[in-house]
């Protein structure tokens, strides 16, 4: 796979590969001494690819989450999913197409899908507003959650957002509230709900859909209050580049999926082909489902009241303080 | 576990300091000058143009409760340092510094007072200590504040005053917002009323929590209230905001908001609020059988 777009770690790889795949253009079968050198080209490549991806840093990961060519929402949707059925609006005032959602089913559970959804074109991006949400968004959220928790529907929640947005409009319609008030009756809903951060988990942004019974991460997805461009900007305020010190700042936030498992706030990280999502986006929709229908089967057995009690008990526990 | 809370309850009662006449203080907002004494007796609101200057939390406790009188409870809680998180100075340095210079633990300070009489559960933010930030101490803190709540069945009042979450505490601080909401989850079910008091400034995770979630919501004159900072805004859409964008003024007219009180009345509205949603709960009709007192 190579379409030009990666970023500067991944390009050695990137570049071996390419020319594994024009050898192979020229190898035929009397060819027997390309076919050799290929051979020990790959080896490389399996090498080079280990070196590269298996002690990747916080910075690195937080670039693989942004990967220009990583799986989004509707992508997975796509291929998790059968017979998904998109709703619109939040009934009030807009449809927000940065959140996308509606009833599917997984294998054969029907659910109520929802996601943040980024964009891949220029086009697509301006569209779906790079993944950040207004408050018509969040609001059309809760309108989905209640209407698949009147019917008894458990909810898949898909997080890839690099924030609430930051506007006038916004900021006049009540993003606070709507992200408030999400949090609120989202921890009243009446069904199941299951989260998986995919790519960027961003704050408020993220949170505003993201109280759930089982809290999941792929392994190069992020979540925190805030994100490392935003947090150098505040650490090093005097640097004439303060972005640059972004790797910086992702080291003190610990926003990885690793960090944030071992701080206990989420159940379980789920693994990514090596290199990301992205290198195979079919086996990590596959990854997602297993992992999601497998929540869904644990938590059915509990009784609603017990349901709703145990997702309480798990965020009045959060924090950490000396008394 | 309130029986076990309870030992670390400490009284703060707020003794009335006078400032020597000579001190003047210019405002921030037109630029008069204001003698100290005036300046107290006015509540710390410019007489010229209104402004409301920052208060902290033992003046605001003064303002509002009978005899200036909190019960606090949670005083020991501290912050520790999960991430342990690298910044010019170290977090726990920076906690043990800001503890010092303004003399509380941490950026809010909660317990049990009373308004004409009423008992609440009541809490207020101090922006002094790390810009009013909510980290897992404030978190906890109110949800303990929303438990003494629902445990005896008495109106919560929480004055908001927060540049939003506490960063060098990570996803922690971020979690902070969904324990407080869960939390008032409960307190609606149990229909207990909660008062929101904004004041200047409540923005970031404070705003997107518990302080827009009161069943009213109040706010002091020309506060600064929203989700994302006008410097974040403006740098994102690259245009000048409007003028008087995301004040009181502002939110209230665009539905977010139920009433401006001017420090003055804040007191009086908080307890005829209180009145009207607490109390015996007669209903429409035995109130009409009853028909006016004559
Ligand atoms: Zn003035």
């Amino acid at each position: 796979m190579n379409t030009g777009l990666y970023i500067d770690f991944e390009k050695p790889v990137i570049e071996l590969e390419k020319r594994i795949d024009e050898m192979r253009e020229l190898a035929t079968d009397e060819n027997l001494e390309l076919g050799r050198e290929i051979r020990l080209l790959e080896h490389k490549l399996k090498k080079l690819r280990e070196e590269t991806f298996s002690r990747l840093t916080r910075w690195q990961r937080i670039q693989l989450a942004r990967h220009p060519l990583r799986p989004y929402a509707a992508e997975y949707i796509e291929l998790m999913t059968t017979d998904y059925i998109a709703l619109h609006g939040d009934r009030a005032f807009a449809d927000d197409r940065a959140l996308i959602g509606g009833f599917a089913k997984l294998d054969e559970l029907p659910v109520m899908v929802i996601g943040q959804q980024k964009g891949r074109t220029t086009k697509e991006k301006l569209a779906h507003n790079f993944g950040m949400c207004h408050p018509e968004g969040y609001r059309k959220a809760l309108r989905l959650m209640r209407l698949a928790a009147r019917f008894g529907r458990p909810i898949l929640i898909l997080i890839d957002t690099p924030g609430a947005f930051p506007g006038i409009g916004a900021e006049e319609r009540g993003q606070a509230e709507a992200i408030a008030r999400n949090i609120r009756d989202m921890a009243q809903l009446e069904t199941p709900i299951v989260v998986v951060v995919i790519g960027e988990g961003a704050s408020g942004g993220a949170l505003g859909v993201g109280i759930g019974d089982r809290v999941l991460m792929l392994e190069n997805s992020w979540y925190s209050v805030i994100g490392p461009e935003a947090c150098a900007a505040i650490l090093w305020k005097d640097h004439p580049n303060p972005v640059e010190k972004a790797p910086d700042a992702a080291e003190a936030l610990r926003p990885t999926a690793q960090d944030v498992k071992e701080f206990g706030i989420i159940d379980d990280v789920l693994a990514e082909p090596l290199g990301g999502a992205h290198r195979d986006p079919e086996t990590q929709a596959l990854t997602i489902k297993k992992a999601v229908l497998a929540r869904f089967q644990e938590l059915s057995a509990l009784p609603v009241v017990e349901l709703i009690r145990q997702r309480h008990e798990k965020y009045r526990k959060m924090g950490k303080f000396s008394e | 576990m309130e029986w076990f809370r309870k030992n670390k309850e400490r009284l703060v009662r707020q003794e009335k300091k006078t400032i020597p006449d000579g001190i003047w203080t210019k405002c921030t907002s037109c630029g008069e000058i204001v003698y100290g004494r005036e300046l107290e007796r006015l509540l710390w609101v410019c007489p010229a143009c209104h402004y409301h200057f920052q208060i902290r939390y033992n003046q605001y406790i003064a303002l509002l409760l009978d005899d200036g009188k909190l019960d606090e409870f949670d005083a020991s809680l501290s912050s520790v340092d999960p991430l342990h998180f690298e910044d010019r100075i170290s977090y726990p340095e920076r906690i043990s510094k800001t503890q010092q210079k303004t003399g509380i633990n941490d950026a809010i300070i909660c317990g049990i007072g009373r308004i004409d009489g009423r008992t609440i559960s009541f809490g207020v933010m101090d922006f002094s200590f790390i810009g009013g930030s909510m980290g897992s101490v404030v978190g906890e803190k109110v949800a303990r504040a929303i438990e003494r709540s629902l445990d005896r069945r008495i109106p919560l009042v929480l004055i908001s005053c927060s540049g939003g979450a506490r960063m060098q505490e990570g996803i922690y601080s971020l979690m902070q917002m969904a324990k407080t909401c869960v939390l008032l989850a409960e307190l609606r079910e149990a229909k207990i009323p909660y008062i929101s008091v904004l004041t200047n400034p409540t923005t970031g995770g404070v705003t997107a929590s518990f302080a827009s979630l009161g069943d009213v919501i109040v706010a002091e004159p020309q506060a600064l209230v929203g989700f994302a900072g006008p410097r974040v805004i403006r740098q994102t859409i690259r245009q000048e905001l409007p003028e008087g964008f995301q004040s009181s003024e502002f939110i209230r007219d665009h539905g977010f908001l139920d009433i401006i009180a001017p420090r003055a009345e804040l007191r009086k509205t908080l307890s005829l609020l209180l009145e009207y949603m607490c109390g015996p709960q007669a209903g429409i009709h035995q109130s009409l059988k009853e028909g006016p007192a004559t």
